[in-house]
């Protein structure tokens, strides 16, 4: 084989295996993206039923309580406007309270109870998630631009 | 008083830096000696500054100086001692200082250790090092300066962030800056490079001890901030594609494709503007790594404030500094004369192949770290990227990176036939693939991921020993002994750090296939079984600490009748803050650790315990401990300290 035959067969592998690897890695970013919703979209059915999704507020007072079996854990999260009922397994994060902000992860179910797979609570008594802090700040102006 | 003599220090700092950047680089540029020779006392004072600027901020924490913000806002009287000292890192502002000590620290070490390169060199090399440094003070001085005073001063302080007071803290983050900023060294080299437009083998191999040196900190670095994650955060992850773990992450992938590319430029002369590309590229992530991490806009453990200023001037920086380094390297690049040519069965192309798929998943955990911030930053939604989709990139990319770790040491440079080479590593691979096999039905455990992980490990075990085995073979006729002592070091550094990646992999599968977490209620006297062990719930006490107070469980252990020792784990409150925290308690174990955090207590007066079993998990940082090994051996062999004894007295020669 001649030396630029060779070399156009190297660079002819190499695209296609790097094509392959490309293609790999944005099916699988398509597939694993979780979405962010919040409790007022989640009531008004914008968030997809049996898909893992999040959703942030605060953690409303009062709603906490224990099954049981002492293992399951239902409390129900709200950014103000609307509330959504939150039932999770096992024990939960050190910062997690009634009236602070919290985001959980898990699926929505067609009875209306959001399944927990995963509950973050903030790391210090300062810090507001993120998506918990911009959950409530969306149900004000929501409600601010109804006012008008 | 004392605050503000750090804070003078670091303007001092400051400006010998912008000396330290400006005249040796114009020095070399006119070919003035004098001129270049400012390099290393400039490098030298710089350090001094800052190391004294770093002495003044811990004297202000370890005599509890509230008056300084910085203090007053990460300590407290009753903080112990090691935490009062480590506090000076628990946060931006005192990060960035050590960083800037790491910075200034490497700095000296490459102006002490240069004396056998040429002067012209060394004084771009120093002064490239001395833009870095000119940013980030600067970058401290106007936006993060941790000597701020707080008038009037504060009576207590609030006290570090309880998550952080624990051993890993006093040696997780400098090892990890270590490793961050040591890539500033290899970036450095390569703009010199770039500057003097020769790129050349001898470049290639003053920067391979430098390079390597930096990523066994970093390796070291981040398996430590693993195993801390491990037992601090109560709930037995070691792993969890935080965008913070990312963030050091890729640097460390980026830097391993550096290290193997800088190996064939300089042993073949080839790779040359891909090698200068990595250097770039590997130090431009450790530079998005600090952005991220310290610039408060991620969600996480390691963010605490939130300052805008603080990530723009890190944004415009990184930006200035990846836009230069590319325009010069547009600009020089194309006049680099190509490598030496290599047959495509060769071990020149395995190298290459490691090289882009390490750069791909680096590319691909930038991805799924970097848009959920983007599509935040432009307001079109918020999404996260979870670990289910750095798992499936992962494997499929580092799996054939594995193979090719094994097989490229048993091809020849430059060419190869490809027949005797498969015929060399076949048996071995057909054993491993039986091996893989073998033990996951022996463990009852046959899932396709368990099959692959457990055959790539006992490939490269395998591998390994057929590898040392040849190399024993070159020398026949030689004894045992003077054969093992012809091995250069370096050699056993890239057999040890690869033996490690198999130690590593067999930890990963063994944990992944078979861990087994159960969350219970526990009264006193209760038991429990669990993976084979019994638990017997011994009550709850209270234990109280210098600055917590904190309510510790007994469990007593039991593997059928042997008992096995009490596992004490905490819930803590700690006082200033009032914050709660989860000490885990752990039975470590060669093959298994058993692990137990304790959860809130019930109503009916019922705690419940977190239980997990973890098998093999010791392996992960044992394997990561042989490569930091590796990487030692390789960065410390005899070749680059004979080239330096070597180059001597021809200097010597010409000063005089």
């Amino acid at each position: 084989m001649k030396a630029r035959s060779k070399r156009l067969i190297l660079v002819g592998t190499g695209v296609v295996l790097f094509g392959a690897a490309v293609a790999l890695v944005l099916s699988a970013f398509q597939q694993n993206l979780v979405f962010f919703h919040t409790p007022t979209e989640v009531v008004e059915g914008k968030a997809p039923l049996g898909k893992t999704f999040r959703i942030g507020g605060m953690v409303e007072e009062g709603s906490i309580r224990r099954d049981a079996d002492g293992i399951t854990v239902r409390f129900a999260i709200t950014d103000t406007a609307k509330v959504i009922p939150v039932s999770y397994q096992g024990s939960l994060p050190d910062l997690f309270k009634e009236g602070k902000g919290a985001v959980v992860q898990g699926s929505l179910g067609p009875d209306g109870l959001f399944r927990a797979s995963e509950v973050l609570a903030k790391h210090d008594e300062n810090y507001m998630p993120p998506e918990a802090a911009h959950a409530v700040a969306e149900a004000h102006k929501a409600a601010a631009t109804l006012k008008q | 008083m004392i605050p503000e003599l750090g804070h003078f220090a670091l303007v001092l700092a400051f400006v010998i830096a912008l000396v330290q950047a400006v005249v040796p680089l114009l020095g070399a540029h006119r070919n003035r000696l004098a001129l270049m020779a400012v390099g290393r006392p400039a490098a030298l004072g710089q350090f001094l500054f800052t190391g004294f600027s770093f002495a003044c901020l811990t004297w202000a924490f370890v005599a509890n100086d509230f008056s300084v913000e910085y203090v007053a806002m990460h300590s407290n009287t009753a903080t112990p001692l090691i935490y009062r000292i480590t506090a000076v890192w628990g946060s931006h502002e005192g990060s960035l200082l050590l960083w800037a000590l790491t910075l200034s620290l490497w700095t000296v070490a490459v102006a002490v250790f240069s004396r056998n390169l040429p002067e012209a060199f060394v004084a771009r090399v120093l002064g490239t090092l001395g833009w870095i440094a000119v940013g980030f003070l600067a970058f401290m001085l106007v936006t993060s300066n941790p000597f701020t005073r707080l008038i009037p001063g504060a009576a207590e302080g609030r006290d570090l962030n309880p998550l952080l007071q624990d051993p890993g803290m006093i040696i997780h983050p400098p090892l990890l800056y270590m490793g961050y900023v040591g890539f500033s060294v290899a970036f450095a080299f390569a703009i010199a490079a770039l500057l003097t437009g020769r790129l050349d083998a001898a470049w290639a191999r003053w920067s391979r001890p430098w390079t390597t040196a930096a990523w066994v900190f970093l390796t070291a670095g981040i398996a430590l901030g693993s195993g801390w994650a491990y037992y601090e955060l109560g709930w037995g992850g070691w792993w969890f594609w935080d965008p913070v773990e990312n963030a050091s992450f890729m640097p460390w992938l980026l830097g391993t494709a550096l290290i193997h590319s800088l190996a064939v430029t300089e042993k073949r002369g080839a790779f040359r503007s891909w090698t200068v590309l990595l250097a770039i590229g590997a130090f431009s992530l450790s530079l998005l790594g600090t952005f991220l991490v310290r610039s408060g806009v991620l969600t996480s453990v390691h963010a605490f404030a939130t300052d805008p200023r603080r990530g723009l001037f890190i944004l415009a920086f990184l930006v200035a500094v990846i836009g230069v380094s590319l325009l010069l390297y547009a600009w020089r690049a194309p006049k680099l004369a190509g490598g030496g040519s290599f047959a495509f069965v060769s071990r020149d192309t395995a190298l290459l192949g490691n090289n882009v798929l390490l750069s791909v998943v680096s590319a691909s955990v930038l991805l799924g770290t970097l848009y959920p911030l983007f599509l935040d930053a432009l307001g079109l939604g918020k999404l996260s990227v979870g670990p289910p989709y750095f798992e499936a990139v992962f494997v499929p990319l580092m799996t054939p990176v594995v193979v090719l770790m094994m097989f490229g040491p048993f091809l020849r440079w430059k060419g190869d036939e490809l027949m005797p080479a498969l015929r060399r590593v076949a048996p071995a691979f057909v054993a491993s693939i039986l091996i893989g096999l073998g033990i996951a039905l022996a463990v009852g455990h046959v899932t396709w991921r368990t099959v692959l992980g457990l055959a790539l490990a006992a490939w490269v075990v395998l591998a390994s020993l057929q590898l040392l085995a040849a190399r024993l073979k070159e020398r026949a006729g030689a004894s045992a002994t003077s054969r093992l002592a012809t091995i250069p070091a370096a050699w056993w550094g890239m057999w040890l750090a690869h033996l490690g990646v198999g130690v590593f992999i067999i930890g990963v599968t063994m944990v992944g296939s078979l861990e087994n977490n159960l969350d219970v209620k526990m009264k006193e006297g209760e038991r429990v079984e669990f993976s084979g062990y019994t638990l017997l719930f011994r009550g709850v006490r209270d234990a109280p600490g210098p600055n917590f107070a904190a309510a510790r469980a007994n469990l007593e252990l039991f593997r059928g009748e042997v008992d096995l020792g009490t596992l004490q784990p905490e819930k803590r409150i700690y006082l200033a803050q009032q914050m709660p925290m989860t000490e885990a308690a752990l039975d470590v174990g060669l093959f298994r650790d058993v692990y137990v955090s304790l959860g809130e207590q019930l109503e009916d007066g019922s705690w419940i315990v977190s239980l997990h079993y973890k098998p093999f998990i010791s392996w992960i940082w044992a394997g990561c401990v042989l490569m930091a090994l590796g990487g030692i051996l390789a960065a410390a062999d005899r070749r680059y300290r004979r080239l330096a004894e070597r180059r001597l007295p021809a200097a010597a020669v010409q000063a005089a």
